[in-house]
């Protein structure tokens, strides 16, 4: 278990205020401008050395990701953009460091800024964020007043601050593409790649977008070295501590951060109170956020939650946010009602994801009660197939993983529920 | 030059050529839906995905670059199957009505399930209907058909200038819709028909009247403007049944404009279909026949002196039967001849001084654009879509020096008058930044009584803002008349200037401008020639019937001084003819015969007298020489001649689908603009 000393996320539950006085003593903004002088190949060589992976979902080694923007600033600018249009379903994390910590995310906004020689960071939180967003205004104001943000921002010599952008509450404004679409004042749909948007983002300038948890831990590994959060984890890919957030089926859901690669069964009893009823009245955990396939509980007893352990077994830590089923869930009918959001969510963008998703769902509701064919579950799976890998974004891919996920752990139920309609008819 | 191996076949391409180009390049067909190679690429409908090597997924080939060391495969098992997905998506909520739908035997979306689609349906849900939208009297809407390609939307933002179009809502309910329930404005929304792969836009007039395949296709060029738009004219029958663009880069690209493309009804109305002879004594038209017209035709011709003689040419003349008219009037030696119906007053002694001299595909090199009384918008709305193209690109500076003009660019209103001008003119002479700086000067310059005056002065203006240099003429002038520059380059213009109300004998062909008919004696004997019964058979004492411009072979001359053949696509109806043959027919009878028996040796005196008609589709370079008067213009504002888009001539006049635009379109723009006065 991650010790109190290694959290980077020291007010993740709010025991204390969020404002600028405590966000200091909790350690935010001690020795912001020393950092800083330390150039910005230091930063970037730091981040590369802690092996930190974007935390949005896809796990990108930010360093890297960083280290695409273009060396010398032309004549358009850099900008950073900070999502925080957290919506997945089941994840919950960036709205405590926002509500609680937001400090860590401006400070960690102006290193990352200055290592791409941006002069301004967007942050672009969830409409539905109210609380969330006036609490971040708060904290923007309260450093601009005490010149951590504006010209020369802490005293480091480098001009920065930034806007805060409150969404209009669509799921899909979660990619980054389609984030800097609803920006520029556009609707919400993602953009081809490529150029991506290190070559040609927000108004078609350098910009590198990343997710709230990534940036609020670059201030901790700045200061605490990027060894020091690369010695977390199981391997030098899978490195550092990361936001966990357990909901469903738990005695006490809840937001932890512990240690990458920590077991799920650990992470689940330890924290989150266990399962209700016992770890044998699990059923099944979809381990990162709505669109990771389901795992069954023979799988859960004993992956690792960490990028690749996850990816082994066919599924992917994305945003960390496991939901936990236990026995008594009707695991067709949520996995239905997951096809149901990504049909409402599509963008309407793409032929296969627009006219795939309704159709998968319809489907879906069919086997629910049984009422299909045994045929139609291989035929959901090619319509899957279809729709996976064929559209701009990952929205294609994200409708038909949870899908595949039921197919393949839970195809006997499935199956038994289509005999029993067909005899009861 | 990146070099990529598209199925086996190595090929190298310019950069920034798509996987897509590059493949068309090689003669492998990728299907798309989306893609339109005039538009922006959003890569949505994902048909024309192929495999690249390398690439985790199917790529977008329409979006992708091609790359240096690319391998990709087009007709591969995981690009098949990708395509097979794709299709099987488009049709699950497509009502598959072809039996009942325009589009069909001409449908993207028809052949290309064929080509790469199932052949039966998996989809056993219930299907998507979209509400139909009314987009006004052209554009018929069958919303369920959509495939959401927004091809139309960015045809409204990128090339029509309007932003009324735009797909609404997201996912299944995602439907292309106005914003406000609104008709889409836009003088080019035909163009919309074409663009949209599917029937969900088609053409309102045309509804349920033919399948392509029984139409006779005949490829021809407008006459409803001066631009010279390339179309083709669909018939059936003796029926113009549409009217659709042709390619031509130089000219129109593939756009038409609406009055181009719908008022081809008005070619059934109003008909002169037979001769007609106003009654001695009861002062009223009656029915002839040919011979007793062109005999009292003849006859007239011989009893009056040839100095009380006068023929006109009309906006929508082919060059031939300008040619036959001049050349009966020369005979009987009457050399009182005008082309300029409308009243335009410039030096026509210069082709220098009255063609666009830059050509319609040299504005995409213009850096500066400067308009002179010209609403230019409503008189050659396919020249202003190529403005609008340049101004998309490079962000031009355009100014406009007239009437005040609805234009889909950002334009700097610089002043109504010519003295505006001449200020202009003064605070920038020596600093033009530009190096092919433009002026486009309207027909609304020289419609006045100093036109020579203003003519010689924009001749200086252009000379001193920069636009004349050695390799670059930027001084241009719109015409609105679709005969106009061909009946300059064939001296159809007086020698003398003379007055219309002193002709005893007038010869009419096609014309019904007020500005002639109002000038004529009351007693003078008056022939009108043309083919739809207007203001000028109502003041004639003979009506000759002839053909419309869909109805013989003519040549045209637009206003870049570029050489065009119309063909003829159906017959006139009854008993009118081609209108060379009739001043043939009237030169046997008034016994000066006109040395030609055909078109081939018509057209083959016009080239031996004005080789320039031999250019066919070619441009030649005006020599810049002087022009124009020198003195005081007097400082009316300038006005344009076009104030109704819609409703600019006879057959237009006669189109019903040209009224109901007006009513919809023009009256609104009124309405708007008292308005917002």
């Amino acid at each position: 278990m991650l010790a109190d000393k290694d959290r980077i996320f020291t007010n993740l539950y709010g025991f204390e205020p969020f404002n600028l006085e405590y966000a200091k003593k909790r350690g935010d903004w001690d020795g912001t401008k020393d950092i800083i002088a330390k150039g910005r190949d230091w930063i970037i060589e730091e981040m590369k050395k802690s092996g930190l992976r974007g935390r949005g979902g896809a796990g990108f080694p930010t360093g890297m990701k960083w280290s695409f923007m273009p060396k010398e600033v032309n004549e358009r600018p850099h900008y950073l953009v900070i999502n925080a249009d957290e919506s997945e379903p089941g994840t919950c994390k960036d709205r405590e460091i926002m509500r609680h910590d937001p400090h860590k995310l401006i400070e960690g906004a102006l290193l990352a800024a200055f290592a791409m020689q941006a002069h301004h960071a967007f942050i672009y939180i969830r409409g539905e964020f109210y609380h969330e967003a006036s609490e971040l205004v708060r904290a923007i104001e309260e450093a601009r007043d005490a010149g951590l943000l504006g010209k020369n921002a802490a005293n480091s010599g480098w001009d920065f601050d930034i806007t805060l952008h409150r969404g209009g509450g669509a799921y899909i404004c979660g990619e980054e593409t389609a984030l800097l679409e609803s920006i520029e004042g556009k609707k919400g749909q993602p953009r081809n790649k490529p150029p991506f948007p290190a070559m040609a983002g927000l108004y078609s300038c350098p910009t590198t977008i990343n997710n709230v948890e990534t940036i609020a831990s670059v201030p901790a590994i700045l200061k605490r070295g990027g060894e020091w959060f690369a010695g977390f984890g199981n391997d030098e890919k899978n490195t550092g501590t990361k936001l966990f957030c357990i909901s469903g089926h738990v005695n006490t859901p809840c937001v932890v951060e512990e240690e990458m690669g920590i077991p799920m069964k650990e992470l689940i009893d330890k924290h989150a109170g266990g399962i209700r009823g016992g770890w044998d009245n699990l059923k099944a955990v979809i381990p990162g956020g709505s669109s990771t396939p389901l795992l069954p509980k023979d799988i859960c007893d004993t992956v690792l939650m960490d990028f690749d352990s996850l990816r082994e077994v066919q599924s992917g830590l994305g945003t960390a946010g496991l939901i936990v089923m236990d026995q008594s869930t009707d695991i067709v009918y949520a996995i239905a009602r997951l096809s149901h959001f990504y049909m409402h969510e599509s963008c309407g963008q793409c032929t296969p994801c627009r006219e795939g998703t309704g159709w998968m769902w319809r489907l879906m509701m069919r086997l629910v009660e049984g009422n299909a064919d045994i045929e139609e579950i291989d035929m959901l799976l090619d319509v899957s197939k279809e729709i996976e890998g064929h559209t701009i974004c990952a929205h294609g891919d994200a409708s038909a993983w949870p899908i595949q996920g039921l197919m393949r752990h839970f195809r006997d139920e499935v199956e038994a529920r289509i005999l029993e309609y067909k005899k009861a008819a | 030059m990146p070099k990529l191996k598209i199925n086996n076949i190595e090929i190298e391409v310019e950069p920034g050529t798509s996987i897509l180009q590059a493949a068309e390049q090689l003669g492998f067909e990728i299907p798309r839906f989306c893609y339109h190679d005039r538009m922006s690429v959003p890569a949505n409908c994902r048909m024309c995905l192929v495999e690249l090597e390398g690439a985790p997924k199917p790529v977008a080939s329409c979006a992708m670059a091609a790359g240096e060391g690319m391998v990709v495969h087009t007709d591969s098992e995981r690009t098949k199957k990708a395509r097979k997905g794709v299709m099987e998506m488009l049709l699950i909520n497509h009502p598959l009505d072809c039996p009942i739908c325009d589009q069909g035997g001409e449908c993207d979306l028809q052949d290309q399930a064929m080509a790469y689609g199932f052949d039966r349906s998996r989809y056993h849900e219930n299907k998507r209907a979209v509400k139909d939208k009314n987009l006004g009297p052209l554009i018929k809407t069958v919303m369920t058909r959509c495939i959401n390609c927004t091809r139309c939307v960015r045809f409204g933002e990128e090339i029509a200038g309007v932003t009324e179009l735009g797909q609404l809502n997201r996912g299944e309910d995602a439907e292309i819709g106005t914003f406000v329930q609104k008709a889409v404005s836009t003088e080019l929304s035909g163009n919309m028909i074409d663009v949209c792969p599917v029937g969900a836009l088609t053409s309102k007039p045309y509804a349920f009247n033919a399948r392509p395949w029984e139409l006779k296709k005949t490829e021809s060029v407008d006459v409803m403007d001066a631009v010279g738009s390339n179309i083709r004219v669909d018939s059936r029958g003796r029926e113009v049944l549409r009217i659709l663009p042709r390619l031509n880069e130089e000219v129109n690209e593939e756009w038409i404009s609406d009055r181009t493309r719908f008022a081809y009804d008005g070619l059934k109305k109003n008909r002169l279909d037979r001769p007609y002879i106003r009654d001695a004594k009861t002062r009223k038209l009656r029915e002839a026949t040919w011979e007793e017209a062109l005999a009292l035709v003849a006859e007239k011709m011989k009893t009056f002196p040839s100095e009380q003689m006068a023929a006109f040419a009309g906006d929508l003349c082919d060059a031939e039967s300008m040619l036959a008219l001049k050349d009966l009037m020369n005979a009987f030696d009457a050399d009182r001849l005008e082309c300029r119906v409308d009243g335009a007053q410039f030096d026509e002694t210069q082709r220098a001084g009255y063609i666009f001299n830059s050509s319609i595909a040299g504005i995409e090199e213009a850096d500066a654009i400067l308009m002179v009384g010209t609403d230019i918008r409503k008189e050659a709305a396919i020249i202003n879509a190529r403005i609008r193209k340049t101004w998309m690109e490079k962000r031009i500076p355009i100014s406009l020096i007239g009437e005040k003009a609805d234009l889909n660019y950002p334009c700097y209103h610089a002043g109504k008058t010519l003295q505006d001008l001449e200020k202009m003119v003064k605070g920038h002479v020596g600093k033009v930044n530009a190096q092919k700086p433009m002026m486009i000067v309207g027909m609304g310059a020289f419609l006045r009584e100093d036109g020579l005056h203003v003519h010689g002065m924009l001749r200086d203006a252009a000379e001193k803002l920069g636009c004349i240099k050695e390799d670059w003429n930027g001084f241009n002038i719109l015409h609105t008349a679709a005969s106009r520059v061909a009946a300059l380059e064939m001296g159809f213009v007086p020698h003398m200037p003379f007055e219309y109300d002193e002709m005893s004998f007038v010869y009419l062909l096609g014309v019904d401008d007020g500005f002639v008919l109002n000038r004529l004696h009351p007693d003078a004997f008056v022939v009108y020639q043309g083919h739809h019964g207007d203001a000028g058979a109502a003041r004639a004492d003979v009506i000759l019937p002839g053909a419309a411009y869909t109805e013989k072979n003519g040549i045209y001359m637009n206003t870049e001084g570029r050489v065009q053949r119309g063909r003829k696509a159906v017959d006139s109806p009854g008993e009118a003819r081609e209108d060379w043959k009739i001043l043939r027919a009237l030169s046997e009878v008034a016994g000066h015969t006109l040395r030609y028996d055909d078109l081939a040796q018509l057209r083959e005196r016009m080239v031996n007298e004005f080789p320039q008609f031999d250019l066919l589709d070619e441009l030649a370079v005006a020599e810049w020489q002087p022009f124009g008067l020198n003195g005081k213009v007097a400082g009316d504002p300038l006005r344009s001649p076009v104030q109704n888009f819609y409703i600019t001539n006879l057959i237009t006049k006669a189109s019903g689908t040209m009224q109901q635009c007006s009513e919809t379109f023009h009256s609104e723009d009124a309405m708007y603009a008292e308005a917002a006065e």
